[in-house]
């Protein structure tokens, strides 16, 4: 991932500043857009942030880490998601979590050095009839076994269609 | 335009489209339906309208609870019970098309069940289905049945009723007829509504708050979530009426952003009623002013905790605050506020669009109306379901989800996630209600419910359940942020095969302090997984420290895998299929697992052919087996079958 100048970052906060008015509530839904645009919130642009919210950078630090779904570090190309929810667990979850961990080398939570995938575990993605369920992007594998994880990684990303 | 004239409006529309004379084609897509492909369902059945030219409507709602058999597909044809089809492929719908619209032959071995009058020969009445049969559709009245998008279908189906009719009645007596239904909050406590309320109500501040809680984070839990994706309007209504019954200005509904269809939904209903006039100012002309904002929530636990949650609200760091002060007196940005789960204000708008005494006919005594549970984990039919307070578990899990998986044993069911417990065969017969598994131990909860078979073992579900605790502890309190992480080193200790006698005592009295001395719910209620699986299943927690042994063989590191040379015919499958290439051996060789390189995933357990099941498992015990693979002794059961 190639990384922004701070010019950069603050040309790319411009427009999402510009949708708030400098209210402190509004410090979480503009890391949230900040994160959606960026992909996860660089320092400079949490600076910038404080700057325009009147707050300290400490604060600004403190909210990004205390939320599970702001990220300091940009992520994969491809982002897998492991459900860790009970039904998941219940039906061997854990597995798959090594597994993955096992093929990319990388723990949950960590990024492959080469930049193309993050691996994440999610606390309960909501679909437990499929369970165990895995998501890479935005498809979703339901009863994964640990066998068929080298098959799924190795496909192409494909979006799910949306109507 | 007035609401006789909206309703008549949406009457007129939802008549139509009943009697139609056009086939309709109702599928779920929900997140549910949608992991299950519900989409690439829905694109062949637009590929086979088209090839077989012809005319049908699609029609795409929320869940109606039967995850078991997503992707769902209704087949609405005029003059005819509706069909509702189960395990729909993209294969399946297109030939459903062709066979049911083109050639009317409706495939009973592929359908679940007929709606509405009529009957098809050969496929049972849906709603007598033994899935359906015990459950009472208060909360879920219109989940799977409306398109969640058209207001219209919400209004037509006595949406907004409630709130014209509140609106005419004083706030006071809005509090009464809530007070009267009995109604208790569904996000956890079970505390009474209309007590909250009043206190509310009492408060002098002209700017008062509501909130409705939809964090959902319990994992096992997708209730509040499928709810707010197949009907968002039963719970603005709710949120509307209650916050005239408060005199509330503004209020929040607080999503996770993890849930990206709900907030989607929300998002466009609260479009739809600011143009319809139920929200904004002078709502339907009663001088009432009111509007709602939807704040998505970062992802963290104990941010549905109600004070962490408001804090979230304010652009904090998501911590509880020590109450009192309560929410009521000083909440959002000290103001008066009221906080109501999701599913409690969807009670709320059936409450008033009905009465009071009707709502009371469901229930128990002292827990009225209806829960909705994700019935999910080692059951044959999971799902989201709406039952009665009182009913039994084991009508839950026998009768609804009939029965465990596979025809396991039933070990245990985990109600309330968490902040929950699990249940033995013993409390089967216990009744539903707040008081009732508050007392074994467990709660309602937010309505998680997840069963587990012989193959699960109960110190690796407390573990699970406290490492997810640790890992949501916010860190304000010690009790907490210390005390679970030391309740979980001795859990992982333990499931290690590393835990002593002893570890048992210092888990209890750790799980007391905790208990008593964390500052929220969270840290409060996080022992009850350890709690109650030692209250049932105090053997397990002996077995795996004293013995050293997991009797369930689900702990890892617990256990050994080994391929037995007496059963093994050499086919090369379990080798193949090992993920960690740790299987040794050749063809008509006896195959060898090398014990130093096994992860023990389990795949060559699953994948050995049923006629050899020559992998065994075994947890405290050695198997005398080959170091390197041999060839296989001929003349066997089975011997020469290779595949
Ligand atoms: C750790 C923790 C997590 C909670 N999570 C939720 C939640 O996800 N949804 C919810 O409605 N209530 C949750 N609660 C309960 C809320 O604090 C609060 O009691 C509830 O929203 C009140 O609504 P009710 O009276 O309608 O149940 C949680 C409580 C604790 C201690």
């Amino acid at each position: 991932m190639i990384s922004l100048t701070p010019t950069e970052i603050q040309e790319k906060l411009k427009p999402i500043l510009a949708r708030h008015i400098g209210k402190k509530d509004e410090l979480i839904p503009i890391l949230q857009e900040t994160q959606d645009e960026l992909r996860y919130l660089p320092e400079d642009a949490m600076r910038e942030i404080a700057r325009f919210l009147k707050i300290s950078v400490a604060t600004v630090y403190g909210v990004s880490t205390f939320y599970h779904l702001f990220k300091l570090k940009p992520s994969g190309k491809k982002i897998i998601r492991v459900c860790r929810g009970t039904a998941c667990h219940v039906r061997g979850s854990p597995r798959i979590v090594d597994e993955v961990s096992k093929v990319l080398n990388v723990k949950p939570g960590e990024t492959t050095p080469d930049m193309e995938y993050t691996l994440e575990t999610i606390a309960c993605f909501g679909s437990c009839a499929l369970a165990p369920v895995m998501v890479v992007d935005k498809t979703v594998y339901g009863r994964v076994t640990p066998g068929k994880i080298k098959e799924i990684l190795a496909r192409p990303a494909k979006q799910e269609v949306h109507k | 335009m007035n609401f006789t004239d909206l309703k008549e409006k949406a009457t007129a529309e939802w008549t139509s489209l009943e009697q139609s004379r056009q086939p309709r084609i109702i599928v779920g897509t929900g997140t549910c339906g949608r992991a299950a492909g519900a989409f690439a369902v829905v694109d062949a059945i637009k590929t086979a309208l088209a090839a077989h030219n012809v005319q049908a409507d699609i029609m795409n709602v929320g869940c109606i609870g039967l995850c078991y058999a997503e992707p769902l597909v209704e087949i609405a044809k005029p003059g005819k019970p509706h069909i509702m089809y189960g395990n729909v492929t993209p294969a399946s719908a297109a030939q459903l098309i062709e066979d049911y619209l083109v050639k009317d032959m409706p495939h009973p071995e592929m359908a679940l069940g007929t709606i509405g009058e009529g009957s098809i020969e050969g496929i049972p009445k849906f709603w007598e289905l033994p899935m359906l049969k015990p459950q009472v559709r208060i909360i879920l009245r219109d989940c799977g049945i409306i398109d969640p998008q058209n207001l219209n279908h919400y209004i037509a189906r006595d949406g907004y009723s409630g709130l014209v009719k509140a609106l005419k009645m004083k706030p006071e007596e809005v509090i009464a007829e809530v007070k009267k239904s009995g109604l208790r909050g569904r996000g956890g406590a079970g505390f009474p509504a209309a007590t909250k309320w009043e206190l509310c109500r009492k408060e002098k501040d002209p700017t008062k708050y509501i909130i409705c809680n939809a964090d959902e984070g319990d994992p096992g839990a997708f209730m509040n979530r499928m709810l707010v994706e197949g009907d968002p309007h039963s719970v603005l209504e709710g949120m509307i009426i209650g916050a005239y019954a408060m005199g509330a200005t503004r209020g929040f509904i607080y999503c996770r952003a993890e849930k990206p269809l709900a907030i989607e939904r929300f998002k466009f209903a609260l479009k739809q009623v600011q143009e319809a006039g139920f929200l904004g100012k002078n709502i339907l002309g009663s001088g009432f002013d009111f509007d709602i904002e939807l704040r998505e929530g970062a992802g963290a636990f104990v941010c549905g905790e109600e004070t962490a949650l408001m804090a979230s609200i304010e652009g904090k760091r998501g911590m509880p605050n020590p109450r009192p002060p309560f929410p009521a007196q000083s909440g959002l940005w000290g103001k008066p506020t009221n906080i109501n789960n999701v599913e409690t204000w969807a009670n709320v708008s059936a409450i008033l669009q009905h009465s009071a005494e009707w709502y009371t006919q469901y229930g128990t005594e002292k827990s009225k109306g209806t829960k909705t549970f994700a019935l999910a984990g080692k059951i044959n039919r999971t799902g989201l379901i709406e039952v009665p307070m009182g009913i039994t578990l084991r009508e839950i899990v026998f009768g609804i989800g009939g029965g465990i998986l596979n025809d396991k044993g039933f070990k245990a069911i985990q109600c309330g996630g968490p902040s929950g417990g699990c249940l033995p065969t013993s409390q089967l017969d216990l009744t539903v209600d707040y008081d009732s598994l508050q007392q074994a131990g467990a709660i309602i909860g937010s309505g998680g419910m997840i069963v587990m078979d012989e193959d699960n073992c109960m110190v690796d579900v407390a573990r699970y359940f406290m490492s997810f605790i640790q890992s949501e502890s916010c860190g304000k309190c010690v009790p907490c942020r210390v005390g679970t992480k030391h309740m979980l080193d001795i859990l992982t200790k333990m499931t290690q095969g590393k835990g002593t006698p002893e570890d048992v005592n210092t888990l209890n009295e750790l799980a007391q302090s905790v208990k008593q001395g964390a500052l929220c719910g969270l840290g409060q209620t996080a022992p009850n997984p350890v709690l109650t699986t030692y209250r049932y299943f105090a053997d397990e927690y002996e077995a795996h420290t004293k013995n050293k042994v997991c009797p369930a063989l689900a702990c890892k590191e617990m256990t050994t895998y080994y391929i037995l040379p007496e059963k093994c015919q050499g086919c090369g499958i379990c080798l193949r299929a090992c993920p960690s290439e740790a299987i040794k051996g050749g063809k008509r060789m006896i195959h060898v697992i090398d014990q130093d390189k096994c992860v023990k995933c389990g795949t060559c357990l699953e994948v050995c052919p049923p006629k050899f099941t020559a992998v065994k498992k075994v947890s405290g015990e050695k198997i005398e087996v080959p170091k390197e693979p041999v060839p296989v002794i001929a003349g066997k059961p089975g011997a020469g079958e290779t595949k």
